[in-house]
C-alpha cells in the first residue's frame, strides 16, 4: 500500500484528448504537501504517515499542535490526514510529495465531503417514484408509500429508507481515471467527477479494485534530491516517468509532424478526399 | 481569473498552436473541415452552411451549422477549438438582427435567405459604383443555403 495525497478541488474543465474527443475533468490542486509525522508498527502498532498541505499562521494552532509540528521540524499545515502504508513504503517527515505520484492512465479513488442538501424527501434522497398525480392521490405526490407490513412485524425495521439529512458525509468515487498530472503546478486531472464542492478537500488513493500500473513511483514521488533508503532505487524510476513524459509530448508533436505531410499530400488527391457529400 | 480559467487558456493557445480560427457570427455562411475517421483511414470533408448560433464561453464554446442537404435540413454543432475541425473559411457573412437563427428551421427556399452585410468600406465602394453605374441594382445576394 502506498500513500494517498490531499488536494483541493478546483472545479471541473474538459481537456481534448489526442483523437480530438473532449474529456470530462476535475481538476485538483496539490499545495505543499509534506509529510508531518509516521506511525510505526514498534511503536503504535501500524504502520501509517501522516500528511499535511496548505499553509496556516501558527498563531492560528493550538499548543499541542504547534508542539507536534516543531517535533518534526515541518511547517504549520492547514489539513492532516493519515494514510495507512506499508512499512517499506514510509517515507522520512518533513519529504515533500508531488502530484507525479500518480501517473497518467492510472485508476484512483477519491474520497470527500459531499455537498450538504438539509432534509430530503424520499424521492431525492433515495430515488423512490412519489406518489400518483392524480387518481385520488392529494397532497402527498412526492411522499413515499407504506414503510412495512400489518400486526406481524408490528414495527418498522430499522435502516428502513425514509426522508431525511441528506449530503455532507463522505463519499468516495471508486476508479476513477488520471487524465494529466503537472507535478510543476501541482495539478491532477481526474476524468469524471469528484465528490465535494469546489475548495472542498478531496483525498485521493491508488484504487482498491483495480490492480496497481508497475512503473508508478514506489513509495513515492518525491520533490528534491532528499529522503529515504529507497529512494536511491527509485529516483531511476521517477526519472524514467518523466522521460516517459516527455518521451509522449515528443512522439506527440512528432506525430503533429507526419500529420502535416500527409495533410500536404492529402491535398495532392484532395479533391479525392475532400467530397462534398452532397450535391 | 481563476485557476482554471487559465489552464483553459492555455489549452485554448495550445490548440490554436497550427490553426486559426476566423472571425464569424451567427448569419454567416461558413465552410468547416471536419477530420473523418473511417477506420485507419483519415479524410477531411466539409461542411458548409449557415452558422446559426454560437454558445458557451472560453475553450467550452461552439457553433451551429444548418445546410439543407437533398431537400433535408441538417445541423451539426462543432466545439470550436476541437481538433477534428482542422479550419473554417467564412464563404459570405450575412446580415441578421438576431444571435440565433432558430427560425430558419421553419423557413425554406426565398424566406430562408439572409442579406449580405458589408463593411462600412465596401459600402462605400458599392455607392460609389451605383454612382458611376448609374441604374445598377443593388448586389442580389445568391441563396446559397439551398443546395
Amino acid at each position: 500500500m502506498r500513500t494517498g495525497l490531499i488536494c483541493k478541488k478546483l472545479g471541473m474543465s474538459q481537456i481534448y484528448s489526442d483523437e480530438g474527443s473532449h474529456v470530462p475533468v476535475t481538476i485538483l490542486h496539490l499545495d505543499d504537501c509534506q509529510v508531518v509525522s509516521l506511525k510505526t508498527e514498534e511503536k503504535h502498532g501500524y504502520s501509517a504517515i501522516q500528511v499535511g498541505v496548505g499553509k496556516i499562521k501558527e498563531k492560528k494552532l493550538t499548543k499541542s499542535l504547534r508542539g507536534h509540528y516543531k517535533e518534526n521540524n515541518v511547517e504549520p499545515k492547514l489539513k492532516l490526514t493519515e494514510f495507512r502504508v506499508d512499512p517499506e513504503n514510509i517515507i522520512d517527515p518533513g519529504s515533500e510529495l508531488i502530484a507525479s505520484h500518480f501517473i497518467t492512465g492510472q485508476l484512483i479513488d477519491a474520497s470527500g465531503i459531499s455537498i450538504g442538501k438539509g432534509f430530503a424527501g424520499s424521492m431525492k434522497r433515495h430515488n423512490f417514484s412519489g406518489l400518483r398525480a392524480s387518481h385520488g392521490v392529494s397532497i402527498s405526490h412526492r411522499s413515499h408509500g407504506s414503510t412495512g407490513q400489518c400486526q406481524d412485524p408490528g414495527k418498522v425495521f430499522k435502516g428502513k429508507k425514509m426522508a431525511g439529512h441528506m449530503g455532507n458525509s463522505r463519499v468516495t468515487t471508486q476508479n476513477l481515471e488520471v487524465v494529466k498530472v503537472d507535478p510543476e503546478e501541482g495539478y491532477i486531472f481526474v476524468k469524471g467527477s469528484v465528490p465535494g464542492p469546489k475548495g472542498g478537500w478531496v483525498i485521493l488513493k491508488d484504487s482498491v479494485k483495480s490492480k496497481l500500473p508497475e512503473n508508478v513511483p514506489l513509495p513515492t514521488a518525491i520533490k528534491g534530491n532528499e529522503i529515504t533508503v529507497d529512494d536511491k532505487e527509485d529516483k531511476p524510476e521517477e526519472k524514467k516517468n518523466d522521460q516517459l513524459e516527455k518521451k509522449e509530448l515528443s512522439e506527440k508533436s512528432a506525430d503533429e509532424g507526419p500529420k502535416k505531410e500527409e495533410i500536404k499530400e492529402k491535398t495532392g488527391d484532395e479533391i479525392k478526399g475532400v467530397e462534398p457529400n452532397d450535391s | 481569473m481563476d485557476r482554471i480559467e487559465i489552464l483553459e487558456n492555455k489549452q485554448i493557445e495550445h490548440l490554436l498552436e497550427n490553426k486559426e480560427i476566423p472571425e464569424f457570427r451567427a448569419g454567416d455562411n461558413i465552410a468547416v473541415k471536419v477530420l473523418v475517421r473511417e477506420g485507419a483511414r483519415e479524410r477531411f470533408q466539409v461542411f458548409e452552411g449557415v452558422c446559426i448560433a454560437r454558445s458557451g464561453k472560453g475553450l467550452n464554446q461552439n457553433f451551429t451549422v444548418r445546410k439543407i442537404s437533398y431537400g433535408e435540413g441538417v445541423e451539426r454543432v462543432f466545439p470550436l477549438y476541437s481538433p477534428m475541425v482542422n479550419s473554417i473559411d467564412v464563404v459570405r457573412k450575412g446580415k441578421v438582427k438576431r444571435s440565433k437563427l432558430y427560425y430558419l428551421r421553419n423557413r425554406r427556399g426565398k424566406s430562408a435567405r439572409i442579406a449580405e452585410r458589408q463593411s462600412s468600406t465596401e459600402k462605400k465602394d458599392n455607392v460609389a459604383k451605383k454612382a458611376d453605374s448609374g441604374s445598377a441594382l443593388p448586389i442580389e445576394e445568391d441563396n446559397s443555403n439551398e443546395e
